[in-house]
């Protein structure tokens, strides 16, 4: 695969065989601004018409009543309490913007979302190609081909697509393929009220994202950092990166995720060459064998 | 990727120190546990593996003229292959669309390919099964059998690459060795079959497979777990711990056993008198396999009621035992490994802190 421009994200749909596409479209989640409204899953499940969680149960270790992404949930926002020294942006003249003295108690709240992989583990592994990538660049199922064998949710790296056990099939985000079809902003995206979720193209994102991400730094928050917007990366990076506050698995994030399609090659291989094995122990047997 | 300051000097983390730092979102999983069916795909790689590795035992059994062997393996694969597809469609959240397998050919993904291998193997499975117990079109039987034969050693290892191709840590990390362990695996329960169902005096390959098989088991689950750093865990805890460990012990009872048979099947053959070779086919590899060897009248006689044939049964039943709780250990290992974020991050965790070579 040949290296992406300067820290761009690879044109995913020229390599799937989209001769004329759109711009490459993604979220850019910025977690410093979110502010645990969970506007997004509520936006998202009405645009989408998902069910209910059922049965709906109080998870008693934070406001995060959701738990995690599903079939019938397609962005999940975190709550995270953390007895940590905060150290919040400097106000222009030196001071503190905030009394953050006491406590040192500090939320740290994130809309989790499916990343839509360039190299996207769920699409590689689908017997059936019912997933498969858009002229955007996201990764969307088709339901109406989807026989609910269950290969991608254990393939994703992330634990982002889930079967649906009433219904049967798998389920996750689209990107509001529908919406970006007419022209709208995905649901999660219009109604984030803090402008935490940004939609847009993503290397429009991503100069959005390390500017962000620089000025944070110079403000003094040390512990921010972008995540899954390097192309070098397991999954040649995401469609829908973040900028985190803190290590990915403290949000539930795997921290080197992998398209594990990649030891495909040395899989079969191996495979190959326990099948030889296999026939060479039959034959040795019978070639040894003595009536 | 943002990697951890905190170990000073850029001085490698172990995974014993990653381990200590581990931090996750409430103990939550990362990964989504597999959502198949224990009963259903468990038993669909312990059926695949029996399946494939009999057909290749039945057309060593064609070749060198052991009818019994043959016709027993024949039957093992079609219903090995049979309940095994019975279970893959069982698993599906929409079986009617089973077919939907087979509507694009996508080397990317390991499901499709074994579907497409299946549908090549099971008709040839059946028509060999079946032409052998009518004796109708005796050709083409022979034909499905050899084609069968080539293609059941796939069928027996391509599930490792199966669940190999997924982020599950105890399937994924031990995608070099699981081939290994499930060809193993599959010798040993093929033979373990063919011990079962053939009569003592055409059971001397299915002996030897049986050993071969057993030790390959317990070679590649071996190493495997060794280098599974510890990921091993897995394997070695609760139940997928017991498991494995029910499974190297009857591998190995089963073998031994088998060993024991043979010793008493050997002293019963030899003592008999030798007369003469018994029809063999032309290109037939009997002639390079049997020195010695009994009139072909002999085939008809049901297995000798006699210690051999006792402790065949035993070994057979137990190589048979093993392979199931090999490949229910694999499954449930896969399992728990998903379900504890540990597992996830600290591997990862481990791959980030060593510089790329």
């Amino acid at each position: 695969m040949t290296a992406p421009p300067a820290a761009g994200l690879p044109a995913v749909q020229e390599e799937t065989g989209y001769p004329e596409h759109p711009p490459r479209m993604g979220f850019f989640t910025d977690t410093s601004l979110c502010i645990g409204c969970k506007a997004c899953e509520v936006a998202c499940k009405e645009w989408n018409r998902l069910p209910a969680d059922a049965p709906f149960e109080l998870t008693a270790m934070s406001f995060d009543n959701t738990g995690q992404l599903s079939g019938s949930t397609w962005r999940h926002v975190a709550f995270i309490e953390q007895r940590k020294p905060v150290r919040a942006p400097q106000a222009p003249g030196g001071r503190p913007s905030g009394d953050q003295g006491a406590g040192d108690l500090r939320w740290l709240m994130a809309s989790d979302v499916c990343k839509h992989c360039t190299d996207a583990a769920c699409l590689n592994v689908c017997p059936t190609g019912s997933l498969f990538r858009t002229e955007f660049g996201t990764v969307v199922v088709q339901e109406d081909v989807c026989n609910g064998c269950g290969y991608c949710v254990s393939a994703c790296p992330y634990g982002v697509i889930d079967k649906r056990e009433d219904d049967g099939r798998v389920f996750k985000c689209t990107l509001c393929y529908d919406r970006l079809g007419d022209g709208l902003v995905p649901a999660c995206a219009k109604a984030c009220p803090t402008e935490s979720i940004q939609f847009g193209p993503v290397d429009e994102l991503l100069e959005r994202a390390e500017a962000r991400l620089r000025s944070l730094h110079r403000d003094g928050v040390q512990d921010a950092r972008l995540y899954g917007e390097d192309p070098e990366d397991g999954v040649r990076g995401n469609g829908a990166f973040f900028l985190l506050l803190d290590e990915p698995e403290v949000y539930g994030l795997p921290p080197a995720p992998m398209d594990p399609t990649r030891d495909l090659p040395s899989m079969w291989r191996h495979a190959a060459a326990a099948a030889a094995a296999l026939v060479c122990g039959v034959a040795a047997a019978f070639l040894t064998a003595r009536r | 990727m943002t990697t951890r300051g905190r170990a000073g000097g850029g001085a490698t983390l172990t995974a014993d120190s990653i381990a200590e730092e581990f931090t996750s979102y409430y103990d939550r999983p990362i990964l989504k546990p597999p959502v198949w069916r224990e009963l259903h795909i468990g038993g669909y790689l312990y059926l695949g593996g029996l399946a494939g590795a009999s057909s290749a035992l039945a057309a060593g059994g064609e070749l060198t003229g052991r009818p019994s062997l043959a016709r027993a393996t024949k039957l093992a694969a079609l219903a090995g292959i049979t309940l095994s597809l019975a279970a893959l469609v069982a698993d599906l959240g929409r079986p009617a669309r089973f077919v939907n397998m087979l509507r694009v050919v996508k080397p990317s993904s390991p499901m499709n390919m074994g579907s497409w291998l299946l549908a090549a193997y099971a008709p040839l499975a059946g028509v060999s099964a079946l032409t052998d117990l009518t004796g109708r079109f005796p050709l083409v039987g022979r034909a499905a059998g050899y084609g069968a034969a080539v293609l059941g050693p796939a069928v027996s290892t391509y599930t490792a690459v199966l669940i190999g191709d997924t982020a599950v840590p105890a399937w994924h990390q031990g995608h070099r060795e699981m081939p290994f362990l499930f060809a193993g695996s599959a010798m040993a329960t093929a033979a373990g079959a063919a011990l079962i169902a053939t009569p003592a005096a055409e059971n001397a390959p299915a002996r030897r497979a049986a050993v071969l098989g057993a030790a390959l088991e317990l070679a590649a689950g071996r190493l495997m777990r060794r280098r599974l750093g510890m990921v091993a865990e897995a394997y070695e805890r609760g139940r997928p711990g017991t498991l494995t460990r029910a499974g190297e012990l009857l591998s190995l009872a089963g073998a031994l056993t088998a060993l024991a048979a043979g010793r008493v099947s050997v002293g019963r053959v030899s003592g008999g008198s030798p007369t003469g070779r018994g029809r063999v086919r032309a290109g037939s590899l009997a002639s390079l396999a049997s020195p010695t060897s009994r009139p072909r009248a002999s085939h008809a006689i049901p297995g000798h009621p006699g210690r051999g044939r006792a402790l065949a049964v035993v070994s057979g039943a137990a190589l048979m035992a093993a392979s199931v709780c090999v490949r229910f250990g694999v499954f449930s290992a896969g399992v728990a490994s998903s379900q504890d974020p540990r597992y996830t991050v600290v591997p990862q965790r481990a791959r980030l802190s060593t510089p790329p070579s």
